[in-house]
């Protein structure tokens, strides 16, 4: 079940990266951060933060070290 | 008191120093100087360390200086096309292949990307087939680092010694800068490796991200303050806020355009110097950082190059413009320095910029003198025939001689190769679906692959070709870059050459993926 709403949710930001909403509005966030691009730079926050949860939370597994492995 | 115009150059030179001192330091530092530690710093890279090579390898001379100028010229779109989808996809292409061929590499002791190709597919004709393509796609990339180091350096450095070069106004020929620049990357890269490299490339991702900010906010403050230099682009330039057409100018981005860049950041999960750096992680955990802070640094980055890009075209200095509108966009970012900051900044941030320029350089160095080492030398000739010294100098040897290939080509013809760029990047691109299959799909055959391999090569040298190799910036194929065509071309010739021809040995596809559960 995480692993799903994981990539459901990786799938709604890909998705969500697409924003026709913004496309033609010039406005100025705090008066100078252009909104298209504090949404994207949101985009890179929420990218991260999907990340992490698909490391400790979602699919730590991938992460674990393979019995196979070599130890260094 | 030293002459303004010699600042920037000293600085430079300082940090030469340091970047030396530290690929030393990390070689004296070793106990032992075997082939492995040289080639892939005997697996035992941490978390830091691996984020930040990763990081400063991926991010080359265009995050700094592209991303200003293309903002410069299409607005704020750019960061949507280049570094969110960036955040997303490099990120995805670690979590999914990174760590995984991290685990087959730990397990069966590659060192190149052929090797496990080789190995996967049991077929050394698939090595001989992708052996002049990645090489062929990698030469073009170091070249871009080793131009764009040249003339930054000869911009810069203009005024500091016009006695010695009166043709360049005094700066360091960009003929020279580029033989200072390579020389050093081979000093460090030839003593120490990939260690050596690890440890420059920390330094150096450490250096420009930090840089880039601050210089950010001294530019701002010389433009009024961030609100001033944005409400200055909001009265004379809307359109480089937006990406549709605004009244009195066109659109700057389509959607299919912004849409199909999607697949270009899948080429890092094709880069040969990026899977060298997968292999030195000391366990799977290491990846961890790497995958959830690259779209954060990828954003530290950015954002402040593309903001001072869209500022620099509605900024003036002194009654005119302070970036002529017809201005090389490449050379965007020098003019605003150099016209609002004092000399110590104009180095640092030229610092900067070399740090990005020189992450990316020495791993693609070390990475083409290994696969020659690997895949050709040791391959053909047999491993059991050289001691592990000489491995080591095998591996150095061809360093050499790339480096010397590559300064050697940036002589020839240094502009056309810019616009290789993008196309390198979708021909890697174009070969993320051969790797997707070799870590997922028992089913993949070899004469799959060599078909995906070959049929990519054919499909990428048409669209290139018609683009006049490069030369149209602004070529599409279908309304959209060329590469999502090329991708649909390599993935549908996998599957449909790997579903009619013999399935892959039975022992060779469980040594993989293990036995199939009935």
């Amino acid at each position: 079940m995480k692993q799903t709403l994981f990539w459901i949710a990786l799938v709604a930001l890909i998705v969500l990266h697409h924003d026709w909403w913004f496309w033609n509005d010039g406005r100025l966030l705090f008066g100078f951060l252009p909104i298209g691009l504090a949404y994207h730079a949101g985009i890179s926050l929420a990218a991260g933060t999907l990340w992490a949860v698909a490391a400790f939370y979602a699919l730590p597994q991938v992460f674990e070290d393979s019995s196979e492995e070599t130890s260094s | 008191m030293i002459p303004e115009p010699l600042i920037p150059l000293i600085i430079v030179v300082v940090y030469l120093g340091i970047l030396l001192w530290i690929g030393r330091a990390a070689h004296v530092g070793r106990s032992q100087h075997t082939s492995k530690d040289y080639f892939l710093a005997s697996r035992t890279i941490g978390p830091f360390l691996l984020i930040m090579s990763v990081f400063g390898t991926t991010m080359t001379a265009f995050a700094l200086v592209g991303s200003t100028g293309e903002a410069f010229k299409d607005g704020i779109g750019v960061y949507g096309l280049m570094a969110s989808w960036s955040g997303i996809i490099h990120s995805l292409c670690f979590f999914l292949i990174g760590v995984r061929l991290w685990h087959f590499g730990s397990r069966f002791g590659y060192t190149t990307q052929i090797e496990f190709f080789r190995d996967r597919f049991q077929s050394p004709t698939l090595g001989l087939v992708l052996f002049p393509i990645l090489v062929g796609l990698v030469i073009p990339y170091l070249l871009i680092g080793v131009l764009g180091g040249g003339i930054t350096l000869e911009n810069v450095t203009r005024g500091a010694l016009p006695s010695l070069f009166p043709d360049t106004g005094g700066g360091i020929p960009k003929q020279l800068g580029a033989a200072v620049i390579c020389t050093v990357v081979l000093i460090y890269v030839f003593g120490g490796g990939l260690r050596s490299t690890a440890w420059a490339n920390a330094l150096q991702t450490c250096v420009f991200m930090a840089l880039g900010v601050i210089t950010f906010f001294v530019i701002a403050g010389q433009l009024g303050g961030l609100q001033a230099a944005s409400e200055a682009v909001a009265a004379k330039r809307p359109d480089l806020l937006v990406r549709g057409a605004v009244e009195g100018h066109e659109g700057h981005i389509s959607h299919l355009r912004f849409l199909s860049y999607v697949f270009i950041p899948l080429s890092v999960a094709m880069f040969p110097h990026l899977f060298q750096h997968w292999m030195t992680a000391k366990s799977a955990k290491t990846f961890r950082p790497t995958v959830i802070l690259h779209p954060l640094f990828i954003m530290v980055v950015w954002v402040p190059c593309v903001l001072l890009g869209v500022w620099a075209a509605a900024a003036t200095f002194n009654g005119a413009p302070l970036v002529p509108a017809d201005k090389d966009p490449n050379a965007v970012l020098a003019i605003v320095v150099a016209k609002l900051t004092n000399p110590w900044l104009t180095g640092l941030l030229t610092v900067g910029i070399l740090a990005a320029i020189m992450s990316s350089l020495d791993s693609q160095f070390l990475c083409i003198g290994t696969m020659f080492t690997h895949d050709v030398v040791l391959h053909y000739w047999g491993e059991d025939r050289f001691s592990d010294k000489t491995k080591v100098v095998l591996g150095r040897s061809f360093v050499v001689a790339i480096v010397l290939i590559t300064y050697l080509c940036s002589l020839a013809d240094p502009r056309s190769v810019f616009t290789l760029g993008v196309w390198c990047f979708s021909g890697f691109a174009s070969l993320f679906p051969l790797v997707f299959a070799a870590v997922y799909w028992r089913r993949a055959t070899k004469a799959g692959a060599i078909a995906s391999v070959l049929a990519t090569a054919v499909a990428w040298l048409l669209l290139f070709r018609q683009s006049d190799w490069g030369a149209d910036r602004s070529y599409l194929f279908l309304g959209m870059m060329p590469v999502a065509s090329i991708i649909a071309v390599s993935a549908v010739t996998l599957v449909g050459v790997s579903l009619v021809t013999r399935p892959p040995d039975t022992a060779t596809v469980e040594r993989f993926f293990g036995k199939q559960e009935a």
